[in-house]
């Protein structure tokens, strides 16, 4: 059979969502935030919110996340994003407001605007990507950094004598009465990104029925900042980052 | 005609409800001495009962001025209020919204420093409100209020002026105008603005989609060099049109004044009364009392030193209004400055003492 009798518009199953832009990302090849881009683009799409969402980028390597989610943004000083979400959902209460940020902005710079923000209760969606290192500065120490785990500023690896230890700050958003569902998900087999779909979905709908904060943690490779090939990333991830980072719902009421 | 309210009311409980007949949309604050009356009053008001406008203490300035952005983002009239210590944590999240081209407006009712300092009045934050503060290349409007009748009507103006321009509004006031009382007239109420008014007169603000075929981006970043100094170059530009129109500034006895007195805000009150009591005893003084300290009245104050035989500016500071008044008169003229640190107010006696003393008059 000729392959091209079967492309058919009847027969896509898979294709770029529609509000993922046409262009190329800067995210390294191997990278879990495209996955992520992705869910949130198709979710957004899904659940009718194109017209009322209003992101928050953060400093990182997300910065860039307005440039390939069509939907209004607003980008943050490094970790204020809950801050600057909880405005824009105070002030916008109908609208679909969500940050996306990486473990240095939310975990080590932001971490009192996400305490605080968590602790209120603000009906919003806070999406986590924990890849345990600074990956836009150059591969840096994060405050998930596991103990160990060889950085930029750890060359020698990660000691808690000197460096503290990493931080599980989904467990402490879960202990907070504001939050209403944090979970911890990866996306590094399709099994994982379907799971990770449903519960940003979850979480999406709760900011919908004012139930409080909603976190979903994704447990992420970086290539290049661990200098390992993506499929390495994703072994390293499996055997390392899970023991410390376990896949599952940390909070969900 | 509508009956005038007049009330007895500090400056800081006049800011709480000017704010709220202003028609401003969302209040983000954080206790400090001595302001800490404009979120009491605010929560005490509970406005979100009546005209809809949030109220929100925040964990921290940093967080207070990064939910004013937020939600200066989305078209919204927004403020928030701090003292020094205060305002030099909020200095990262004001260059932001002045490189966003936002509007808001930041109050500071300015305490002694340097450091924790001392809660008593001071005037000692005029270089951070009128040379930048935070990083970057960038001003505030800075409306100086001298009475609680001010701090009232600067609510509106400085977010009416903030609206114009895309420029952040600051007013600056000392502790004395913060925590006195006076008879004040409230300001007009006026309704918040509707969803559809924001859409029509903020078309870049970040609402949601809602229909529009391209996105609302609210960023400060540009990585491109050229891209940065074109919009370096529009800021810039921006404030030579608000220099151009928006100077304000009161003159007293200045006609036949042979000396000048250049102050602000509550210290302005205090040189008036020593003017009054110089010319009792023949001596000539005028006085000129800038209402915008940016854009700083340079012309009129060039236009009265050609007129005089000297200048003293009288500060709670070391002398940093000063280095203004400098460069407005040039080096021919003597410019002396006389100021009191530390919280501590100066009496009418001590302003002229100065004045007799740097002009052997």
């Amino acid at each position: 059979m000729n392959p091209n009798d079967i492309i058919k518009p009847e027969n896509l199953v898979y294709s770029r969502p529609r509000l993922l832009d046409e262009r190329n990302t800067h995210y390294c090849p191997g990278c879990s935030h495209g996955v992520v881009h992705r869910l949130m683009a198709e979710l957004i799409d899904e659940m009718g919110l194109e017209d009322k969402t209003i992101g928050v980028a953060p400093v990182g390597c997300a910065v860039f996340a307005y440039n390939y989610i069509d939907v209004d943004w607003v980008e943050a000083a490094h970790g204020r994003a809950p801050a600057v979400a909880t405005a824009l959902n105070r002030l916008n209460p109908d609208k679909f407001v969500f940050t996306y940020q990486g473990d240095g902005d939310l975990a080590a710079i932001g971490t009192a605007e996400t305490i605080h923000a968590a602790n209120r209760g603000e009906n919003i969606v806070i999406v986590f990507i924990n890849n345990a290192i600074y990956g836009m500065t150059g591969g840096q120490m994060a405050p998930t950094t596991l103990l160990g785990q060889k950085t930029a500023t750890t060359p020698y690896g990660r000691r808690a004598d000197l460096n503290g230890f990493p931080i599980k700050i989904g467990d402490i958003l879960a202990g907070l009465d504001g939050t209403c569902y944090v979970t911890r998900q990866a996306v590094h087999t399709p099994a994982a990104v379907r799971k990770t779909k449903a519960a940003l979905k979850k979480a999406i709908q709760n900011a919908l029925d004012k139930k409080g904060t909603s976190v979903v943690e994704v447990v992420s490779t970086c290539n290049s900042g661990w200098k390992l090939s993506p499929a390495k990333s994703n072994q390293w991830m499996e055997e390392n980052m899970f023991a410390k980072y376990p896949l599952g719902d940390l909070k969900n009421v | 005609m509508e009956q005038e309210e007049i009330k007895l009311m500090k400056g800081n409980e006049a800011i709480a409800h000017a704010a709220i007949r202003a028609g401003i949309d969302g209040y983000f604050g954080y206790p400090i001495t001595p302001q800490s009356e404009v979120l009491e009053t605010l929560e005490e008001l509970m406005p979100w009962e009546t005209t809809g406008m949030v109220v929100l203490q925040a964990e921290s300035e940093v967080a207070a001025i990064n939910m004013v952005y937020g939600g200066a983002a989305t078209g919204k009239a927004v403020m928030t209020s701090s003292s020094s210590p205060g305002v030099s944590l909020k200095q990262e999240g004001i260059s932001y919204i002045a490189a966003a081209e936002l509007p808001a407006l930041i109050v500071n009712v300015m305490r002694g420093g340097p450091g924790l300092g001392t809660i008593q009045p001071s005037q000692a934050d005029y270089f951070q409100a009128t040379k930048g503060g935070g990083h970057g290349d960038y001003r505030l409007i800075v409306l100086s209020p001298a009475t609680v009748q001010e701090m009232a009507d600067f609510v509106g103006l400085g977010m009416d002026l903030s609206f114009k321009y895309r420029v952040p509004s600051m007013i600056l006031a000392d502790g004395v105008v913060g925590q006195m009382m006076e008879k004040v007239v409230l300001p007009p109420v006026r309704p918040r603005r509707t969803e559809a008014e924001i859409a029509e007169q903020c078309p870049w603000a970040a609402t949601g989609k809602n229909g529009r075929s391209h996105r609302n981006v609210v960023t400060s970043l540009e990585m491109e060099p050229d891209k940065m100094e074109k919009n370096n170059e529009r800021l810039q530009e921006r404030y030579r049109e608000i220099e151009a129109n928006e100077v304000r500034y009161q003159e007293y006895f200045t006609e036949d004044a042979e000396y000048l007195i250049v102050a602000f805000g509550s210290v302005a009150r205090i040189c008036l009364k020593a003017i009054e009591d110089a010319r009792a005893e023949g001596l000539k003084i005028g006085l000129i009392r800038p209402i915008t300290l940016w854009p700083f009245p340079t012309e009129e104050i060039a236009r009265l030193g050609k007129q005089v035989k000297g200048i003293l500016t009288v500060e709670l500071n070391a002398g940093q209004m000063i280095e203004d008044v400098r460069l407005a008169v040039g080096n021919e003229l003597p410019v002396h400055h006389f100021g009191r640190m530390g919280g501590i107010v100066p009496n009418p006696n001590e302003v002229i003492d100065a004045l007799k003393k740097h002009f052997k008059i």
